[in-house]
């Protein structure tokens, strides 16, 4: 019997090493329980606890009295010789309708949709597929420490087979996140626009897909070349928050101070949560969509290559 | 291409230009041998075998197994080895099944033969009433044998072990050499392991290089390495009251006699023979010998001559005495 009856093939081990991660992920219900926890929890409480459009509805006016307005009859046109009065509560009713309007549009111009909710939600779908992205590294070390990754170097495996595996089953998962805030959000009051169709749901995989391929090879080659098991945590702690706060995440770029703007346009987490809010709460501008797919693109290939680049030296060190 | 399954040249390996772990080694395997390299910890083994295995690149020198180059042919040399290495390996979340399935999709296995021969070899090492149970459940001596049946499913012509028994009890280890050749036997392969047991290259190997600080010390058959000690140790005790030295000296074979305190240690070869005629000469003198044991050299004492020193413990890097940890935890079954 040949050794040659054996075909070792890149798509054949990519698939293999892809299920055992997949396998390994689906056998644990807590892991899974607590994938679905931690984003409901952040949106939950973070999402419904900024209420940021019930500071503007006409109900946070209510308290304010004002007081009966006389106006001399000269003022009036045509003129009249006694005074008129408008009395304070109609003024204060007035006023907490068209603060109430105003508002309206206030949230509009700066979320692009009245409720935050909805806005926040998306920004949520972005932070989950970074996180889970970046941390995906971390397995890549446990293989290395438990001597997995050094019994699979020794099979005639493809070398790709093996990085492509780390990254694709962080991408999967993040799609899987991904699906679970959107089916969450939408049952706790996410309003979609009515450009939305179920056609969209490729687009937003797309467009997860692309940052999740290009953080997830950076952070794998990082973490697999790092001597210190604790160096990925750190480094991951330090930049996850701001790259969170300064992209549209939360808030618009617009209104952020010019500095933060600049971080805010390079931020790849903009360019998703942009393209993402496109195909869900906003009516549909291609341009803008067009924009967002081809920066998430330079940035998947860009630090997709120098990723599996640096990782696969190492593999072959 | 000659007899050698493997033959290491000038082999040497150094980490960070400065830490020479592997130094210019020359060694070769025959076929159908158990070949061993014995050694403390840190003196070389796991970098030594990593080399042979395709793991690590070697920083100078080269070896051939089967033929196959591992600096040029790596590729070729991975089909046609098998590799059980120090740590567990086995993925706790998966059946012994699904990990060996998992090891043949690796090496290109078809589907068919692969499901055919994981049975084969679950029922060989006997996990088969396990075979669907997670790895997190058995014990240090089931996880070895599925580590020895994973790397047994491409049907390797040399298998590479890496200390196959650390961390497992007496019973377990016996065990588990019993698996090992019994598995060479079925397969007719040559193998090659590493271990700092010295019982157990005595058990095992065919031949042994015991290696220290990276370079190869002495290369033998067991037994050969044992006599070459000198031979074996006769200790005599007698009856009377007078030192005996220099007729013992004067028996064949003698080779060393000490007095301690009226006992004699005396270094000898073939010391079956040469201690009734230690007695006999004695006899003749009038002496009466009251005690006698002979003791064949164990490779302790091999190992005590050629290392100078008993085992000896070794700073490692916290990585290798992390993963060593958890090999040690999981071997006792947590």
């Amino acid at each position: 019997m040949s050794a040659n009856e054996y075909h070792p093939s890149l798509i054949r081990g990519l698939w293999a090493l892809t299920v055992r991660e997949l396998k390994k992920w689906l056998k644990d219900p807590v892991m899974v329980l607590m994938l679905v926890l931690q984003p409901l929890i952040w949106m939950g409480l973070l999402g419904k606890s900024m209420n940021i459009g019930a500071m503007f509805t006409s109900g946070n006016l209510s308290n304010i009295s004002i007081p009966d307005i006389k106006i001399p009859g000269n003022y009036l046109i045509p003129p009249v010789n006694t005074n008129e009065t408008i009395p304070g509560p109609l003024i204060s009713q007035m006023l907490q309708q068209m603060f109430s309007n105003i508002g309206t549009k206030v949230m509009e111009n700066t979320f692009g949709v009245a409720d935050y909710f909805s806005y926040m939600a998306v920004g949520m779908i972005s932070m989950i597929v970074m996180t889970t992205t970046m941390f995906s590294g971390m397995s890549i070390v446990w293989d290395r420490r438990l001597g997995f990754l050094d019994k699979v170097l020794s099979t005639p495996v493809p070398r790709g087979a093996i990085i492509f595996s780390k990254v694709l089953n962080a991408t999967l998962r993040a799609m899987f996140q991904a699906t679970i805030i959107l089916a969450l959000a939408y049952i706790l009051g996410l309003q979609l626009s009515s450009t939305f169709t179920l056609l969209n749901l490729l687009g937003i995989y797309a467009a997860i897909f692309l940052l999740g391929v290009g953080l997830s090879s950076i952070f794998i080659a990082f973490s697999l070349r790092s001597t210190r098991m604790e160096r990925p945590m750190q480094i991951i702690s330090l930049i996850m928050m701001p790259l969170m706060f300064a992209s549209n995440t939360f808030f618009p770029i617009d209104l952020m101070p010019d500095w933060m703007k600049v971080i805010a346009h390079v931020n790849p987490l903009t360019y998703e949560t942009e393209a993402i809010r496109q195909l869900t709460i906003l009516p549909l501008d291609a341009s803008a969509l067009i924009t967002d797919f081809t920066y998430l693109s330079i940035f998947a290939t860009v630090l997709a290559a120098i990723g599996i680049v640096l990782s696969w030296r190492y593999l072959t060190k | 291409m000659s007899d050698d399954v493997i033959k290491a040249e000038g082999l040497t390996k150094v980490f960070n230009k400065s830490l020479v772990a592997v130094d210019h080694v020359d060694f070769s395997v025959k076929d159908g041998e158990i070949f061993g390299f014995l050694g403390p910890n840190g003196a070389g083994k796991t970098t030594t075998i990593n080399m042979l295995i395709t793991v690590l690149k070697p920083t100078e020198g080269t070896a051939s197994v089967l033929g196959y180059d591992i600096n040029k042919q790596a590729n070729e040399v991975r089909k046609v080895i098998g590799v059980v290495p120090q740590e567990y390996t086995a993925d706790e979340d998966l059946t012994g099944y699904e990990n060996i399935i998992l090891c043949a999709d690796l090496y290109g296995i078809p589907r068919d033969i692969a499901k055919k021969r994981a049975l084969e070899l679950l029922e060989l090492v006997e996990l088969t009433n396990f075979k669907d149970k997670r790895v997190e459940t058995y014990s240090g001596g089931m996880r070895r044998r599925l580590e020895l049946a994973c790397g047994l499913v491409n049907r390797p012509k040399v298998l590479f072990l890496d200390e196959p028994t650390l961390g497992l009890d007496v019973q377990t280890r016996t065990a588990t050499w019993n698996y090992i050749r019994r598995l060479k036997k079925e397969y007719g392969m040559t193998l090659f392991m590493t271990t700092h047991y010295l019982e157990e290259a005595d058990a095992l190997c065919d031949r042994i290089a015991i290696i220290d600080h990276g370079k190869i010390i002495v290369t033998g058959t067991p037994s050969e390495l044992k006599e070459g000690l000198g031979g074996d140790i006769i200790t005599i005790g007698i009856k009377e009251n007078a030192d005996v030295s220099e007729i013992i000296r004067g028996v064949k074979n003698v080779k060393e006699v000490k007095n301690e305190d009226g006992v004699y240690r005396i270094k000898a070869e073939a010391g079956e023979v040469t201690a009734p005629l230690i007695i006999e000469a004695l006899r003749k003198k009038g002496y009466t010998v009251t005690k006698l044991s002979l003791t064949e050299p164990t490779l302790d004492e091999v190992y005590l001559e050629y290392t100078g020193k008993a085992m000896r413990d070794t700073e490692e890097s916290k990585e290798t005495f992390r993963a060593q940890r958890i090999t040690l935890r999981r071997a006792r079954g947590g």
